[in-house]
């Protein structure tokens, strides 16, 4: 707990000393209508390059919306986005993701009938250079470009400890490898920002104790900025150095991990009973 | 290992090569055809199977990109002195009435013949592949019916529901089997690179794989295209096997007994569709028993058209209660595997004595090309 506690005042700390560096994400005034009901309502967000901020709130609060919003897979009714000081408001998914925004799904998304490897090799495909014909023919530079690609693939499985799975189907993963899994497959696609939705769902406390090392360390290593959501708070409090509180498809609260975890309105509208007791 | 494959997927190769030239001038007339039909029946699947089985969109259109390229090849091909008898009702509009592509042009009317169908392919892609859903199906099986009531209504092109006769037998047997070996090597390749790995991410999760940067629309337009392209071939290839082509011909039961083919050889698995596409031709022959007329003891029966169709459909039902995935799965049989089942053959008659084996279907002939 108080190695815990001590990271996060690290993080704190260069928090504060990257203030004066750019905005990586900028988010204004999002609103996001589904007929009648405002799943999320006039949302703003900046995050700094680097951050790894959380993004919390009862069921049914509009943070999915709000990543699907950012990914392109919704186009808000109102306001727009703004990533590397680019708008990208309403471009498809697959451009986005080639900006340089990649992100999880919160009930697992993974190609089931494709190998771990191939997983990860589909997220390399859209920056291929060789033409569907020279696929066809094996031209050199196709078969260049298969093999790099092959070889990056197994690399990054090296790096999240998923090497010795290489060959196995996806979808026979345990659950746990899963999720790493499915974050490797969107680090293959060279994200600068990491969205993550609710990645510790479902693991239990030795796998989610895994996991929170595990995207610190892949935020060290690929100099990452993560949005997370999460419902644990173990999760929440453990590694984000800044939290925005959803209710109701709005704002209702934003801080550093104290002061979110002593918020009034943040404790009536969201932590229930035990949460209090662990606050 | 890779070179050991390489050198014996050119030994097949060669192997098919021999025995086709060995066989087209010896085997008698009805082998030859069920051969020929075989073949084409593989071109047909195989490219049919890269849209439903790989891609994972349900296309039911084969039998109209069949049609586009079956009747290019009739236009081009039909020798001049037969397109003036053939066309009695209505002349045959220009340029067609004016030329015929001599017989070493075969190869470029079937080019040809696959661009055609690729175009259809376009015009019923680019608005119903944009979109979410399962639009396809009944896109392209409209416009199937589109294309048959055309072919039965443009009849100063196609000659109307009599069709066109007198086509020329170009399709022997090394251009049907050298068509099938292309286009099986075609696919395999498309499929087992970056591209194919798109589309069977598309199949596997639409929404996650264009969250992975796969552009949707053009790789399914691309499946789509490249599939139409052979389904034109294989029609044009018929044209010329049967020598006459009719819009009756290309109705939808050819996309029936395509389909058929694939699901029976398991969607997405290309040895599957080329062994059921094999199977199938051989059977439909083999079944024309059960349509003739007979007569046992004292009761006579009539022949039934058609039965041949009911008993396919029986044997999709069959398998798809008991043996969903089809032959060969989604895996595609391989040296490796073929290698390998000795093995596995011996090991499941090890269990099988100590009793372990529960399930026939663990010990499938699928296995994975890895
Ligand atoms: N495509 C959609 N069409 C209609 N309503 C939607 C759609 N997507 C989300 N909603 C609604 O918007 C609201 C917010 O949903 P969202 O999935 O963003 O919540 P969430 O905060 O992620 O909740 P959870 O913690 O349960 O995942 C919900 O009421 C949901 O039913
Ligand atoms: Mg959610």
């Amino acid at each position: 707990m108080d190695k815990d506690r001590n990271r996060v005042a690290r993080s704190i700390d260069t928090a504060v000393l990257r203030d004066s560096q750019d905005e990586i994400l900028k988010i204004e005034h999002v609103t996001m209508k589904f007929g009648g009901l405002i799943a999320v309502n006039d949302f703003s967000l900046s995050m700094k390059r680097g951050e790894l901020v959380g993004l919390i709130g009862p069921n049914g609060a509009g943070k999915t919306t709000v990543f699907n919003v950012i990914t392109g897979q919704y186009t808000p009714s109102d306001g727009r986005v703004l990533f590397d000081g680019d708008d990208i408001t309403g471009l498809p998914p697959d451009i986005i993701v080639t900006r340089g925004i990649a992100r999880t799904f919160q009930n697992v998304r993974l190609f089931n009938g494709l190998t771990v490897l191939d997983n990860v090799l589909v997220s390399y495909h859209s920056r291929i250079r060789s033409s569907f014909l020279e696929a066809v023919f094996r031209t050199k530079r196709h078969l260049e470009e298969e093999k790099a690609m092959r070889q990056n693939g197994i690399d990054l499985l090296r790096q999240v400890g998923l090497e010795h799975l290489a060959n196995e189907e996806a979808g026979n993963l345990p659950y746990g490898q899963q999720r790493r899994l499915e974050i490797a497959r969107a680090l293959a696609t060279s994200p600068k920002l990491l969205l993550l939705d609710e990645p510790a769902a479902g693991m239990n406390p030795e796998e989610t104790r895994q996991l929170m090392k595990f995207i610190q360390d892949i935020r060290d290593k690929y100099a990452l900025t993560i949005l997370l959501i999460e419902h644990d708070m173990h999760v929440v409090m453990g590694i984000c150095e800044r939290i925005r509180v959803l209710d109701y498809g709005i704002s209702i609260a934003e801080g550093s991990p104290v002061e979110i975890q002593h918020n009034q309105r943040v404790i009536q509208a969201y932590l229930g009973e035990e949460e209090r007791a662990y606050a | 290992m890779k070179e050991r494959n390489f050198r014996l997927n050119l030994a097949l190769i060669v192997l098919i090569a021999l025995s086709v030239w060995w066989a087209k001038d010896r085997l008698n007339p009805y082998i030859l055809r069920v051969l020929n039909t075989a073949a084409i029946y593989i071109v047909a699947a195989v490219s049919y199977n890269l849209v439903n089985g790989v891609t994972g969109q349900f296309s039911l259109g084969p039998n109209a990109f069949m049609a586009l390229g079956g009747f290019t090849v009739a236009l081009l091909m039909l020798p001049l002195p037969q397109k003036e008898m053939v066309y009695f009702l209505q002349p045959l509009i220009w340029p067609f009435n004016s030329f015929s592509l001599p017989q070493w042009l075969f190869g470029l009317s079937l080019i040809l013949a696959g661009l055609v169908a690729t175009a259809g392919a376009f015009i019923v892609g680019v608005p119903c592949l944009r979109l979410r859903g399962d639009y396809l199906a009944i896109a392209t099986f409209g416009f199937g019916e589109i294309v048959i009531v055309l072919a039965n209504n443009a009849i100063s092109i196609t000659n109307g529901a009599l069709g066109i006769k007198g086509i020329p037998e170009y399709s022997t047997l090394p251009w049907t089997v050298g068509c099938a070996v292309i286009t099986v090597l075609f696919i395999r390749n498309l499929v087992n690179s970056s591209y194919g790995r798109a589309m069977k991410a598309i199949r596997e999760d639409e929404v996650a794989a264009e969250a992975m940067g796969i552009n949707l629309f053009r790789h399914k337009m691309l499946a789509f295209a490249v599939s139409a392209f052979f389904a034109g071939v294989s029609g044009g290839l018929l044209a010329t096997l049967i020598t006459t082509v009719s819009p009756s011909l290309f109705m939808f039961t050819m996309t029936f007994n395509l389909l058929i083919i694939i699901v029976l050889g398991g969607l997405g698995s290309i040895t599957g569709s080329t062994v059921t596409a094999i199977i199938f031709a051989v059977l439909q022959e083999l079944l024309r028993e059960v349509e003739a007329p007979r007569t046992i003891g004292p009761i006579h029966i009539p022949g039934i058209t058609g039965m041949r169709m009911i008993v396919f459909s029986i044997m999709l039902i069959l398998l798809m209660l008991f043996y969903r995935r089809g032959l060969f799965g989604k895996g595609e049989a391989s040296w490796d595997g073929l290698f390998a089942l000795p093995g596995r053959v011996r090991e499941f008659f090890e269990r099988l004595r100590r009793k372990e084996v529960k399930s026939w279907t663990r010990t499938g002939i699928e296995s994975h090309d890895q």
